[in-house]
């Protein structure tokens, strides 16, 4: 069971992710997008990180997805790319693509048994952040506070000058 | 007697997996998981067309005129007509519209409404899709709402279509923070995500009379306002429906759908409504616990269903009295007032916890979102006064 959804997730998450890189309409690429990264949450519930899957859907589908959307709207309208597909950018692809192949096949890593880890459940991520990563998190507070501040204070100043 | 009641549905559901007994694991969960699906789509397909045909009597009421009372007993097969004339009417694509697009809207927006249902417990030990994190599926299966709200207004081409979908993502990612912000205060005092322990903490009466529910606290209160409020937004209802204002964008992002493509629309705004009403229920009033310790003989499930009806009323209610507000108005309402409050609420409920959860915490709670309300009503000048009214008369 749990083999058989892996190879379909990972063909709709590989498909969805060769066509966001191909597709001739940039607001169509972006849309593809989102589907492999609502593929890569299924990855993660096939895996049990339940949390981790439901805030891959959060953070990426419902803000990173629509913000991306909203940039190609608000910058380029209707730009279809005709040109050839760019052979340089798929050359380093595979190149690094390749590397990581032969770094992941190389570590010793794999040879290694997993060991059994508790379930990952919520109550213990929140219980793990705010005792032993507290400091990390409150940085990432301070620093999201900041480009929120940030943000805020470019658009008022645009308001002033206009 | 009202045990064997209360837990009718579950007996059903066990006799109809019977058959499948001796069957390996994987096929019992799918046919678990497809008996959930079709009790849902069935209870919610038939609460959206008596709702659909309550809402336009309610409003005729209101409005001192008949509702529909053609079609059927007091116009009650009305949404059967509607149905059938939906169905053949003609599905008409924009010459010039992204076909796929606009084609994909409908389907994810309705599918997104519908899954956003399976976490909410309808009943004691009737939570069709029941997970640890159920209330972060929640929130992360609406976020994907604006994705389709975006694809339809993309989809068609349409200037009215983009402005309205414009219109529909910015007051719903505003509205998403009160709303994810005032469910907080709940998941921090009862301690976990799940929609399961959240009713099962709203258990009890204090002194005896009053339900444990969190809207019997001032910090639960106020959460439950600006939650539901946030709720109105967030399903587009009146008074905040700009992005499909009639009077100046025709019908938003709906406008190039025609047929049943609209109808899905229609359908997913509905339960989309039922979602949230679902979730404030289960959050603020309760779940399915009886309110008064004498009536818990009655099913869990019609208690559920009462309080939905409810709010379900209000929300028609503030349809039928209130005049729409303008989309300045509701970022402006949104990010100054909701999103403060907010957060004093999640301060409250911990000042709640902090003085023990009793007499004493409800008045320490009470008076912080007193001092932040007067503060943040002084800080925004809401008592502006207003200029004197000066007449012109022709001459």
């Amino acid at each position: 069971m749990n083999s058989a959804a892996f190879v379909v997730i990972a063909i709709l998450t590989l498909a969805a992710a060769l066509a966001a890189a191909s597709l001739p309409k940039l607001i169509h690429a972006a849309l593809s997008f989102a589907v492999a990264f609502i593929g890569i949450a299924a990855f993660f519930f096939l895996l049990g990180a339940e949390f981790v899957g439901l805030v891959q859907v959060f953070v990426y589908v419902g803000a990173v997805a629509v913000l991306i959307v909203f940039t190609i709207l608000l910058t380029r309208r209707d730009v279809q790319d005709t040109g050839k597909p760019n052979r340089g950018g798929a050359i380093i692809a595979i190149a690094v693509f390749g590397g990581l192949l032969w770094a992941i096949l190389k570590t010793s890593a794999l040879s290694i048994a997993a060991p059994q880890i508790e379930a990952l459940t919520v109550k213990r991520i929140g219980g793990v952040l705010m005792t032993d990563y507290v400091w990390p998190l409150q940085c990432v507070g301070v620093l999201l506070t900041a480009a929120l501040i940030g943000a805020l204070i470019l658009v008022m100043e645009d308001r002033n000058e206009g | 007697m009202s045990g064997s009641l209360d837990q009718i549905f579950i007996r059903i559901k066990q006799l109809l997996l019977a058959p499948v007994a001796g069957a390996p694991d994987w096929l019992m969960q799918i046919t678990s998981a497809l008996i959930n699906i079709f009790a849902l789509l069935g209870i919610f397909l038939t609460l959206f067309a008596l709702i659909s045909v309550l809402e336009r009597k309610i409003l005729g009421r209101m409005q001192n005129r008949y509702g529909p009372n053609r079609v059927g007993p007091f116009g009650l097969f009305q949404p059967v007509a509607d149905g059938i004339k939906m169905l053949i009417k003609e599905d008409i694509v924009p010459a010039r519209a992204d076909k796929v697009v606009h084609f994909l809207a409908p389907i994810l927006i309705a599918a997104t409404a519908i899954l956003a249902l399976g976490v909410i417990p309808y009943g004691r030990n009737m939570t069709p899709f029941s997970i640890d994190g159920g209330i972060l599926f929640f929130f992360a299966v609406g976020s994907t709402t604006e994705l389709a709200v975006f694809m339809a207004g993309w989809g068609s081409n349409n200037k009215f279509s983009m402005l309205g979908a414009m219109r529909a993502i910015a007051q719903m990612i505003s509205y998403e923070l009160p709303l994810i912000i005032t469910t907080f205060p709940v998941v921090m005092v009862v301690g976990a995500l799940s929609p399961d322990a959240i009713v099962a903490a709203q258990n009890g009466y204090w002194f005896g009379v009053v339900p444990h529910w969190f809207v019997t606290t001032p910090w639960g209160a106020a959460a439950f306002i600006l939650f539901f409020v946030s709720g109105l937004v967030e399903s587009n209802r009146t008074p905040f429906d700009v992005p499909e204002g009639e009077s100046e964008i025709v019908a938003g992002h709906m406008t190039e759908y025609s047929g049943f493509k609209y109808a899905t629309f229609f359908m997913a705004e509905y339960i989309g409504m039922f979602a949230i009403s679902g979730l404030a229920v289960t959050l603020f009033l309760g779940g399915w616990h009886a309110p008064i310790r004498g009536l818990e003989f009655i099913p869990s499930y019609v208690w559920f269903f009462v309080k939905l009806s409810i709010l379900l009323f209000i929300y028609i209610w503030a349809r039928g009295t209130l005049p729409r507000t303008r989309i300045d108005q509701i970022m402006n309402f949104a990010w100054k007032f909701m999103l403060p409050m907010a957060f004093t609420c999640i301060i409250a409920a911990a000042v709640w916890h902090y003085a023990g959860r009793g007499v004493a915490g409800w008045f320490w709670s009470l008076a912080v979102l007193g001092v932040v309300y007067i503060a943040l009503s002084i800080l925004l000048d809401t008592r502006k006064k207003f200029a004197t009214r000066t007449y012109r008369f022709a001459e």
